[in-house]
């Protein structure tokens, strides 16, 4: 065995690819949230459309989705590499451990908070990922004024395989910029229309911040990142941006389509 | 003596290594609260050996909280109850009139169960043999300050030298991760000149061999430096991985 691979079959070197595979899937989380406030703008889904086309179809952009899509698999697969590892440091199991005494909730239910995250980032990507990329979705028709961009028309057009997943036009004469592209933000509207649909993603972001909580830390005690002047603004990021501010974020995102 | 109290133990007995074990029910009464938990299980001992019984093994030496010698997982916390102490130090008066207290060992892949409650924690002296020394010639003694150390370097290996390998890390984790032990060994040198030659082959060395003895991996859950009765903390952890790391990914000599 080369000692690279050595390294990262120790458990150190285990715990060392988790760490930087949850970082890099909390930058991400970063990155998704700033995009998906787009939902929030009052343009029929233009900005969001736009936005769902540009992440799909800008080359660097699609390199890093791969690495992200990577990233999940290897952090799920580790965490299983490692809890079967210390399931077998015990054999035997206690009649009475009392963890609540010594040791904070989710620091003991990653497993659990990560498979919740795991069904929930298959059933999310089916939803949204997959229908994107693979339904005959309907398209939507942006009629913008030059004058002033904030009056939208907004059309329906039917789904053609003639039709590029998004363009745009400028017609100079009638004073408008004409876009067309893949309604995903309608996808994204009707699927949040179901009560049970909004709950799951609420439930799924509960999962999210207490996941965070513990693990944004944790990646950085586990790489040895621990000195003083840095643990206290680790400790907030931590806790109000990745366990509190993004998964707020994010599930109201079903909860407002739900009350629109 | 009005105060004594009267309780139920749950006792782990284990003929052998290889025997099944279970827990088995003893009435320890008449118990003075200002016994040691250690001393209650000498006087339930004699009882059971006045009766022809086999004792119950426990491990036990200086009773002072000082060896690391005595373990006892009490009502499902390494030690029993209280912060920072050994179960040597800890009385009687923790616990109420007609309590049930249930008594395990270690449990760890590293740490098999001898007997009853005692367990075998030659894995921690292996995992010490592994690089958890200086190799220095021996000669005449050096004077004092002769290498200075700023003090609060000093004071922080000192911090990481008050382990007593007793093994509550072990116990308390719930992956049975010996991490809190290994890193205040590596730390302990690691801070300090002295240990600077052999650091990078030191940490290798003994995670390879903390790996090898069975051990589980960190979750930074924080139970071992809860429970550690030196109160060693998980920066020690943090040290070593950055210790290992860097000597894994950063250096090219071994």
């Amino acid at each position: 065995m080369s000692n690279f691979t050595k390294t990262f079959s120790s458990s150190l070197g285990k715990k060392l690819v988790m760490a930087l595979t949850g970082i890099f899937l909390c930058t991400f989380l970063v990155v998704h949230l700033v995009g998906n406030l787009q939902l929030f703008k009052d343009d029929g889904g233009q900005a969001f459309n736009a936005y769902a086309y540009f992440m799909t179809n800008f080359g660097p952009i699609k390199i890093v989705s791969y690495l992200l899509y990577a990233s999940i698999i290897i952090h799920a697969v580790y965490a299983l590499l490692l809890t079967a590892g210390n399931k077998k440091a015990r054999p035997v199991a206690y009649a009475v451990q009392k963890g609540s005494q010594n040791s904070p909730w989710t620091s003991r239910n990653m497993g659990i908070l990560g498979t919740i995250l795991l069904v929930f980032i298959v059933v999310h990507m089916g939803d949204f990922w997959w229908k994107y990329h693979n339904a005959e979705l309907p398209y939507a028709k942006y009629e913008i004024s030059l004058e002033d961009p904030s009056i939208i028309n907004v059309s329906e057009v039917a789904y053609s395989d003639k039709l590029l997943v998004h363009s745009e036009v400028v017609d100079v004469q009638a004073g408008k910029r004409i876009v067309v592209s893949k309604d995903l933000y309608k996808v994204v509207n009707n699927a949040f229309q179901t009560w049970w649909y909004v709950l799951l993603y609420v439930v799924a972001m509960a999962a999210l911040s207490f996941h965070l909580i513990h693990g944004f830390k944790s990646a950085f005690q586990t790489i040895g990142w621990d000195n003083s002047k840095l643990v206290p603004i680790i400790r907030f990021l931590g806790v109000w941006v990745f366990g509190v501010l993004i998964p707020l974020a994010f599930a109201a995102m079903p909860i407002y389509f739900f009350f629109k | 003596m009005s105060n004594n109290m009267n309780l139920t133990l749950k006792v782990w007995r284990q003929k052998n290594a290889e025997a099944k074990g279970e827990l088995v029910s003893y009435q320890a009464d008449h118990v003075s609260p200002d016994m040691s938990f250690l001393e209650m299980l000498d006087v339930v001992n004699e009882g059971l050996i006045k009766k022809g019984d086999d004792p119950i093994h426990f491990d036990h030496d200086c009773r002072e909280g000082i060896c690391g010698s005595c373990s006892l997982h009490i009502n499902g916390r390494p030690h029993g109850p209280k912060q920072g102490i050994t179960t040597c130090q800890l009385h009687m008066r923790s616990f109420n009139d007609k309590d049930t207290i249930v008594i395990e060992p270690w449990r760890a892949e590293g740490f098999p169960v001898i007997k009853d409650l005692a367990t075998d924690r030659s894995s921690f002296d292996r995992i010490q043999r592994a690089g958890g020394f200086i190799s220095v010639n021996t000669g005449g003694a050096p004077d004092a300050n002769v290498i200075p150390i700023p003090k609060v370097i000093a004071d922080e290996a000192f911090n990481s030298a008050t382990c007593i390998g007793c093994g509550a890390c072990v116990a308390a984790c719930k992956n049975a991760s010996a991490m809190l032990f290994v890193s205040a060994k590596v730390s302990q040198l690691a801070l300090l000149p002295q240990g600077q030659p052999e650091r990078s082959r030191r940490v290798q060395a003994m995670v390879a061999q903390m790996d090898a003895e069975g051990f589980g991996s960190c979750t930074n859950t924080g139970a071992c430096e809860a429970e550690c009765p030196k109160e060693i903390s998980i920066t020690n952890i943090a040290r070593m991985n950055r210790d290992y790391f860097s000597a894994k990914l950063f250096k090219s000599e071994e």
